[in-house]
């Protein structure tokens, strides 16, 4: 009973705030929009790629390319959703009607995520479509292998970023604070690690480089990743509970 | 019923509150009164199970508040004003909370009506005054028809009509046997809502007390005699008369005597035997504004000080006097009076140019250039407490209520 108070009043609170449409849509008009432009550029340059690239040429993924950008807007989302309370001072009248401190953040959680979940399905549906549309003549269909998987996947990957991001900002609390952390190491830090030889090996570890495996279908030429797609997944998970454990914890102690 | 035993609260090295120990009973409205920065607003967070004590507990109808069964149905509570998002509209703001407490929505509007907000109920709180957005909190502490009610600083920013609502919504909800606990750092609005006083200063208990006792504690009678400013030597005849007839004698800065220690029928009939005119011979009784201001003076935190301006000022052209700053402002003891409409009638008497040692200092003589900024404030007040005959008797039976 209680937590079926908490969602209907958290649902409440989520859908009266225009911060909500403002983000979710950003992220799903700007993960579909690149998506659309990157597979539109890749079939004019696609005679021009040499032969290994054409060979390596992951349509699904191309698709996704709108996701690095898109997902900032979903890191807002899920930073401004618990900040809020936070920023605004709700803090107090909340955990004053609930006094449960755990009860009453996983439902803030569990509503931001079911909604985080279908924003992300949608969006990483469309940017599949579109983006195959787009690609013309190099395109994959949804019954190819592995492709379902990573149109699903997509989705699930951006209800992890929100969820990471709520973890994050439930421990940070200023909002400010969190987008200032978030926003950079998703947008830059994790890539550059990623992509830099000396620290790949641990780069590939981060959440969003390990959850975005689960968008690819053909592996990258030379990939030595030790984990497939779901294992992929399964490490960004590890890093959602772990910022949500934290955040937990640090709001069951501390003073409001 | 609340209840804290050794409540204690460490910021660091900074005590909030200090071993503090108290009981708010059902059926009455207790006051809860203290500086700024006196500790209040931390003890009503602990009550609320908001931060945790350093040591002691704090219960409501003993249990802890996070132990307390279906919570938001037994307390509500108005803590901050301010602490709503702004880009939520009103209803939906008291929906969220219903929905959490498990309060059918119907109970929102009901609130809405009762605190006068039903024609902003779509609108976003962004755009509310102060006085709306208490509305709004004081909206969400009834959701729940609660039996113990927490109030912190609820007359902030609301306009004469919504304080007289406040003070008689308090009273109804003591009436119906509801716990009301109300802080205030304005001892003037207390005497006239409250039944019973806390007091609190640097975090620790002052005073526990009914209003009624706190009156007769610290509230003395005194009269006030003024004798022809034409003749000084009456003036001192009076006195030595007084004096010997067992009277205690207080000199007033602006010329007249305070007594006490006579009746006023004596003090006539001294004045008629030493061949005294008098000018004035009235009953007064020192407010409790006055003896909350005398009580918590050790424990006030934050005092202003004289502005210096110091580099701001234009040099003067020779043979300019420098304009006079308000007399008194800024010093240790001066203490701004309230305004007439709030119960301050107990020490703006009419009539009364210099009311004690905590009061404002009459206005500046004609002729003298004071702050323009100040000037307004003295003269209207003078016939505006004189619109409103305050006898101590009807102050009086007034706070014992």
């Amino acid at each position: 009973m209680a937590a079926t108070q908490v969602i209907r009043s958290e649902w409440t609170k989520i859908r009266s705030v225009a911060s909500t449409v403002w983000t979710l849509s950003l992220a799903l008009v700007v993960t579909v929009a690149l998506g659309m432009l990157i597979s539109a550029l890749t079939r004019s340059e696609f005679d021009r790629m040499g032969p290994a690239a054409q060979v390596s040429l992951d349509p699904t993924y191309t698709s996704f390319a709108g996701m690095s950008l898109g997902q900032l807007a979903v890191i807002v989302f899920g930073v401004l959703v618990v900040s809020n309370e936070y920023s605004t001072g709700m803090i107090r009248t909340s955990l004053a009607a609930v006094p449960q401190r755990g009860a009453f953040m996983f439902g803030k959680i569990a509503v931001a995520a079911a909604l985080a979940l279908v924003v992300g399905m949608v969006t990483s549906f469309l940017s599949f479509f579109l983006g195959q549309a787009m690609l013309g003549p190099h395109r994959a269909w949804i019954g190819d292998p592995g492709v379902l998987r990573a149109v699903i996947g997509g989705g699930l990957y951006m209800t992890l970023i929100a969820m990471f991001s709520m973890g994050v900002a439930a421990m940070l609390r200023s909002p400010m604070l969190s987008l200032g952390i978030l926003m950079p190491f998703f947008f830059l830090i994790s890539n550059i690690l990623g992509n830099v030889s000396a620290t790949k090996k641990i780069g590939r570890f981060l959440p969003d480089q390990a959850g975005s495996k689960i968008m690819q279908v053909l592996p990258r030429a030379g990939d030595d990743t030790p984990y497939g797609p779901w294992g992929g997944l399964g490490i960004m998970a590890l890093w959602v509970v772990a910022a949500l454990i934290g955040g937990y914890v640090l709001l069951k102690r501390r003073d409001a | 019923m609340i209840e804290a035993v050794g409540l204690t609260k460490r910021y660091g090295d900074k005590t909030a509150v200090h071993n503090l120990s108290f009981q708010v009973r059902p059926g009455a409205v207790t006051g809860f009164l203290g500086p700024n920065g006196s500790g209040k607003s931390t003890t009503m967070r602990m009550i609320l199970g908001l931060d945790n004590p350093t040591s002691g507990r704090v219960t409501i109808g003993g249990y802890p508040y996070r132990k307390l069964p279906n919570a938001p149905r037994h307390v509500g509570a108005l803590l901050d004003a301010k602490a709503v998002h702004g880009g939520r509209a009103a209803r939906n703001h008291l929906l969220s909370l219903a929905q959490l407490s498990g309060i059918p929505a119907r109970r929102v509007d009901e609130v809405l009506g009762v605190v006068g907000l039903q024609d902003v109920a779509g609108k976003r709180s962004k755009g509310f005054s102060l006085g709306m957005g208490q509305r709004l909190g004081i909206a969400a502490a009834l959701l729940g028809d609660p039996q113990v009610l927490l109030f912190d600083e609820p007359v902030n920013g609301l306009d004469p009509e919504g304080i007289l609502w406040v003070r008689n919504l308090m009273k109804s909800l003591a009436a119906e046997g509801r716990t009301v606990f109300v802080s205030s750092h304005l001892m003037s609005e207390m005497a006239l809502t409250a039944d019973h006083l806390i007091v609190i200063g640097r975090g620790q208990l002052l005073a526990d007390m009914s209003v009624k006792d706190f009156i007769s504690a610290n509230s003395a009678d005194f009269a006030r005699v003024r004798t022809p400013d034409t003749e000084p030597q009456q003036r001192e005849k009076l006195t030595a008369a007084l004096t010997d007839a067992g009277g205690h004698v207080l000199p007033e800065q602006d010329g007249a005597l305070r007594v006490t220690g006579l009746p006023l029928p004596r003090i006539s009939e001294i004045a008629h035997d030493t061949d005294v005119r008098l000018w004035e011979l009235s009953p007064h009784q020192a407010s409790l504004e006055e003896a909350y201001m005398r009580m918590t003076q050790g424990a006030v935190d934050y005092r202003s000080t004289i502005d210096q301006k110091a580099g701001l000022m234009q040099p003067l052209p020779p043979g300019v006097q420098p304009p006079m700053p308000v007399p008194g402002q800024g010093q240790p003891d001066w203490y701004a009076p309230p305004p007439p409409q709030q119960g301050g009638q107990a020490f703006t008497t009419p009539g009364q140019q210099q009311a004690g040692p905590y009061a404002a200092p009459a206005a500046p003589p004609a002729g003298q250039q004071p702050n323009p900024y100040a000037q307004p404030a003295p003269q209207d007040r003078a016939p505006a407490a004189a619109d409103v005959p305050a006898s101590p008797a009807a102050t009086q039976s007034e706070d014992a209520r």
